[in-house]
């Protein structure tokens, strides 16, 4: 029953764009498309590089947006057509690629760092890393220039298809994380996910049934950089570059709330959880004060934090165990 | 079942009709043009942010919201400074609030980021705000972005020629912010003066930089005869604190975001050596002009009493110019934005307007402004410190008056290619 | 220039450094305190600092228009208490009643940092400010080597160390102390021993942020007071205390001076890549000694 609702949710988000079209005028319809649900996903691949440290390895990682970053600026390094170029000559057949990789080669990194520490000292590290990419990016402007970052990353076009324009890039996004998704969920049941939560239950047992736990840990870290990677590359193209900002305490701190606002409990918060974020984001101006958007985000995180640290998730299984009752009483 | 398709083909029917109504030009012509505003309201930029929009919200009060017989809907965003942010702001008011046009942003990666999205619209015009990076329009232009605000090199014009004629200064140490803005800001400067013969020793020191003891030891030190000193917001504040603290007493030259009332409001002993530093940009708070004193008038009118400055900041000041390019071009076409705005943009790429500060502007082939640059003195007058015009570059235009080609070659503005070139070569 | 000048430029910086490193153990401190027997990672830390920063501000500049002599120590008393406060308020109203849940900790006080760094840019704008020294303190002072050196700057090596030995001594000789101690070890057998163990929290918090704020005033003194400090100290405090030591007076002070140092002595020698020396340093550190060089494993 569940691979139904997994089908069925995949085939609705696939025609979201038409039934838009056929709801909203058409400009409306684009923005909708590209700009809130192709945004949201974006960013809830990022978002699902932590909620999957943290729902089966127990990490509660702030680095996984400096790791998207580490793919963006790769990206933006090497192709061909970003202002400045900075080595530039490549495709994006390449440059794509080059930036995914150097994103899982950061993500391994981090976690070799990482790998004796755990909970908040975790998270203590990785912030404290991620800040120290960010200012490095920020001051360098050999490679990173510095403050303005890098420009005009267009993106690709595939098969004659621009990849600006909203249905394509949103079909694209909706593509890889459906990909990752279902990479995720497979990932868990395989014998290195059982392990992997299994080091997050106890680890000692784990050792002492002969699994390297150092090692299942930073390959860990390697997947999430992955998918880190792929959101990064993708947030690049949909940034039309990239600078420091992408990857600053901010943003830091953003990933974290979406990721929480949807749930740390089940990978798909993380789309939840961007899915809310962007669309409060997009909104705030209209429904609250656009110049108090941080004291109305940082309320919605608060309430969710202290009332239900599962998440919107949470509250769907809490509802659900709720009415379970009901009925189980009459 | 056969009726509800009905009903629904009906009422789809009905909204693609209201659509191609709305598209019609003759209703075009009486429906409000929306005009958005990108500004910076979140972040360490939101004094200037705000004071933007208090400009243009007087502006377009004094006009009644109203042009070519047509109303300007005026729509606000804010960023927090940042490109990716400014960008997705963008995206909202472009396809969201379908406006027709954006007037902002306020800072140079966000300039950047919004001038590479310009390019991607079709019938949709960018307006720059007060964002002054030049290779918004000088490298790489976009046809849909026009700049009636003058950059960061421009701001220096006259300067380095005064520093070695009129203040017979043959050596200068430059102390600057190692990023975009201070590089061009320091290139305008070097231009002029190492061209007249000036020789100069350059100190840089990253962005958030608060520590600049060591470096000040070594100025005071070095046989310099002026510091020129660019940095932005609060490591200006802090390297001005500690050169006055350390008793510096070489002349003061200064980016143009150096000498503005943020940093004469605040207090502390910076205010000291601040007096008599000189500086070039787009503004001073006391400009001898009737359109400049006529603009503070109604500026201190309408917003002193609710938290403006004693006179307009440099960010106000580059929106109002900007919105009179718009204004101008808008009264023109007759509040047409038909065609894909291309009556519209024509006219903004042929305005000539006068900004609020008396200063005559037009546009370049790379609908870049060409506008007067002052020479400023900090004075102390009616018992405070104030930005005092007393010289006007006229016409200046974004390669500082040198042949394109030539400025071009130079390359883009960094900390190894700071401008300095001898006259001889 | 003369091995003379390269000598006084050295040392300045070198005395730099220590003038830096005296400002990060202030606020540092705090950070290491609370995480000490509250295990809790204070993300608002950096919040405290601008809550005292801004406080102390709005009541130093008034008093010092009227040319009042005390008028700074009246914003740096006004910017410790609210920075207290509002420590003892977080601990009491939020963190308190979700006590042993680390993580859930950590992200509340993350909202509390987003809500009030929004809220004092809402009061206060963004206007950068700065607090001048009392004239006694003001000025500048011969130290040998350097020559003319800021006399605040020593003053704030000075308060650094007080505050090093009366934390030291606090913990080490007072029955506060010695319950605070015994909390890090165990706080069952704490509040079994029939000590209002949610009472010391509050004080341990309260004590904690007081730190921190006067670290915010004296910063504030020595360098302009800007939004965007909060992430900065917050930042420092994590580092200095990863690379020092959890919860140990020492571990922090040694960590503050080699992250003070790091920082000046990068600058001088590889400005673009001065940054990273702090960040390869506690990577090193991590490596090494993964509960920082005077922590306890």
């Amino acid at each position: 029953m569940r691979r139904g609702i997994a089908i069925a949710a995949a085939l609705l988000l696939l025609a979201l764009p038409w039934l838009l079209h056929a709801v909203l005028p058409a400009n409306q319809a684009g923005f909708w498309t590209g700009n809130i649900l192709g945004r949201a996903l974006v960013f809830g691949i990022i978002a699902m590089s932590l909620t999957f440290l943290a729902t089966y390895g127990g990490f509660v990682s702030l680095a996984q947006m400096m790791i998207a970053g580490v793919a963006g600026y790769t990206l933006a390094i090497f192709v061909e057509g970003a202002v400045p170029r900075i080595v530039g000559g490549a495709g994006y057949a390449l440059a794509i690629p080059l930036g995914v990789l150097a994103a899982t080669l950061m993500g391994l990194l981090v976690g070799a760092i990482a790998v004796r520490t755990r909970d908040i000292y975790l998270l203590m590290i990785t912030l404290s890393l991620s800040m120290g990419v960010f200012r490095f990016v920020e001051t360098n402007i050999t490679w990173f220039n510095g403050y303005e970052g890098i420009r005009n990353v267009v993106g690709p076009s595939l098969w004659g298809l621009d990849f600006r324009n909203p249905w394509v890039f949103y079909h694209v996004t909706l593509g890889t994380a459906v990909l990752l998704f279902a990479g995720v969920m497979y990932l868990v049941r395989s014998p290195f996910g059982l392990v992997l939560q299994g080091i997050r239950d106890n680890p000692r047992r784990v050792a002492a049934l002969g699994y390297n736990v150092a090692l299942h840990r930073i390959a860990a870290f390697g997947v999430a950089g992955f998918i880190a990677g792929c959101g990064g590359v993708l947030a690049t193209i949909y940034n039309i570059g990239i600078s420091p900002g992408t990857i600053g305490l901010g943003a830091t701190v953003n990933v974290l709330i979406m990721a929480v606002i949807g749930g740390l409990g089940h990978p798909v918060g993380a789309f939840l959880g961007s899915f809310i974020f962007t669309v409060f984001d997009t909104f705030a101006a209209t429904v609250y004060d656009r110049d108090r958007f941080n004291t109305l985000i940082g309320i919605v995180f608060l309430v969710i934090v202290l009332a239900s640290p599962d998440g919107v998730l949470g509250v769907g299984t809490r509802l659900r165990r709720l009415l379970g009752r009901r009925a189980a009483d009459k | 079942m056969s009726i509800i398709t009905t009903r629904r083909a009906a009422l789809l029917g009905t909204a693609g009709l209201a659509g191609a109504t709305l598209a019609a030009p003759a209703i075009a012509q009486r429906a409000p043009i929306r005009l958005g505003g990108l500004t910076t309201l979140e972040g360490p930029f939101a004094t200037g942010g705000q004071d933007a929009y208090r400009c243009v919200q007087m502006e377009l009060e004094r006009i009644n919201s109203t042009i070519g017989g047509r109303r300007i809907e005026f729509i606000r965003e804010s960023s927090n400074a940042q490109a990716d942010v400014a960008l997705a702001r963008a995206r909202k008011l472009i396809e969201q609030d379908n406006v027709d046009i954006i007037l902002g942003p306020l800072s140079g990666a966000e300039g950047i980021a919004l001038r590479d999205y310009s390019r991607t619209l079709t019938g949709k015009t960018i307006v720059n705000g007060s964002s002054g990076a030049a290779d918004t329009t000088l490298r790489n232009p976009s046809p849909n972005f026009f700049r009636f605000s003058t950059d960061g090199t421009q701001w220096m014009a006259g300067l380095g020629n005064h520093v070695f004629r009129q203040m017979n200064i043959r050596e200068v140490a430059v102390s600057a912010g190692d990023y975009a803005f201070p590089y061009a800001q320091v290139f305008g400067f070097n231009i002029e003066y190492c061209r007249a013969g000036g020789r100069v020793q350059h100190y840089w020191a990253p962005l958030g930089t608060t520590d600049f003891s060591a470096q000040i030891a070594q100025i005071n030190r070095s046989s310099a005869g002026a510091v020129v000193v660019v940095h932005g917001g609060t490591d200006g504040l802090a390297f001005m604190t500690q050169y006055a603290q350390s008793g510096g007493n070489k002349p003061l030259i200064a980016g143009s975001i150096m000498a503005d009332q943020t940093m004469l409001s605040a207090r502390g002993p910076h205010r000291r050596v601040m007096v008599g530093m000189i500086s070039g940009g787009p503004i001073a708070d006391v400009i001898d002009d009737p359109t400049w004193r006529e603009f503070v008038e109604r500026y201190r009118r309408r917003w002193l009493n609710e938290g403006g400055f004693q006179s307009p900041s440099i960010h106000g000041v580059n929106y109002t110019t900007n919105l009179y390019g718009i204004l101008h071009a808008l009264r023109e076409v007759d509040g047409d934005l038909g065609n894909n705005q291309e009556a519209f943009q024509r006219a903004l790429a042929a305005a000539r307007i006068t900004a609020p500060t008396g200063a005559a502007v037009r546009l370049d082939h790379n609908r870049q402004a060409i506008s007067d640059i002052f020479l400023n003195r900090i004075e102390e007058r009616d018992g405070r410190a104030q930005v005092v015009a007393f010289a006007r570059a006229e016409g200046v235009n974004q390669t500082l008056n040198t042949p394109e080609q030539q400025f071009l070659a130079l390359g883009a503005p960094s900390r190894d290619n700071p401008g300095c070139v001898p006259a001889a070569s | 220039m003369g091995a003379n000048d390269r000598m006084e430029l050295a040392a300045t910086i070198v005395l730099n450094g220590l003038t830096l490193a005296a400002l990060y153990f202030i606020v540092a401190s705090g950070f290491s305190l609370i995480f000490g027997l509250m295990r809790v990672v204070n993300m608002a830390h950096g919040t405290l600092y601008l809550v005292a920063g801004y406080v102390g501000y709005a009541v130093f500049e008034p008093l010092y228009d009227q040319d009042l002599w005390w008028a700074w120590y009246a914003g740096l008393a006004a910017g410790v208490l609210a920075a207290a406060v509002f420590g003892a308020l977080l601990q009491q109203l939020l963190l308190g009643w979700m006590q042993g849940q680390e993580l859930r900790q950590a992200l509340v006080t993350i909202g509390i940092s987003i809500i009030a760094a929004d809220q004092i840019l809402a009061i206060y704008g963004g206007n950068p400010r700065q607090f001048f020294a009392p004239d006694a303190i003001f000025g500048s002072t011969q130290v040998p080597l350097v020559g003319g050196y800021p006399t605040f700057r020593l003053v704030q090596i000075g308060v650094a160390v007080a505050v090093g030995v009366a934390l030291w001594l606090l913990l080490n000789r007072t029955r506060l102390g010695m319950m605070i101690r015994a909390g890090v070890d165990d706080r069952e057998m704490l509040g079994a021993c029939g000590v209002n163990v949610p009472l010391v929290g509050v004080a341990v918090f309260a004590l904690g942020a007081a730190l921190c704020g006067l670290g915010g005033v004296i910063g504030s003194t020595a360098q302009p007071l800007a939004m965007g400090q909060d992430g900065r100290f917050l930042l420092i405090s994590l580092v200095v205390v990863i690379v020092g030591g959890m919860g140990s007076v020492t571990g922090t002070a040694v960590g503050a001076i080699l992250v003070g140092l790091a920082e000046q002595l990068g600058q001088a020698m590889f400005p673009t890549y001065s940054v990273v020396l702090t960040f390869v340093m506690m990577v090193a550190v991590l490596a090494l000694r993964p509960q920082g060089i005077l922590g306890r494993a």
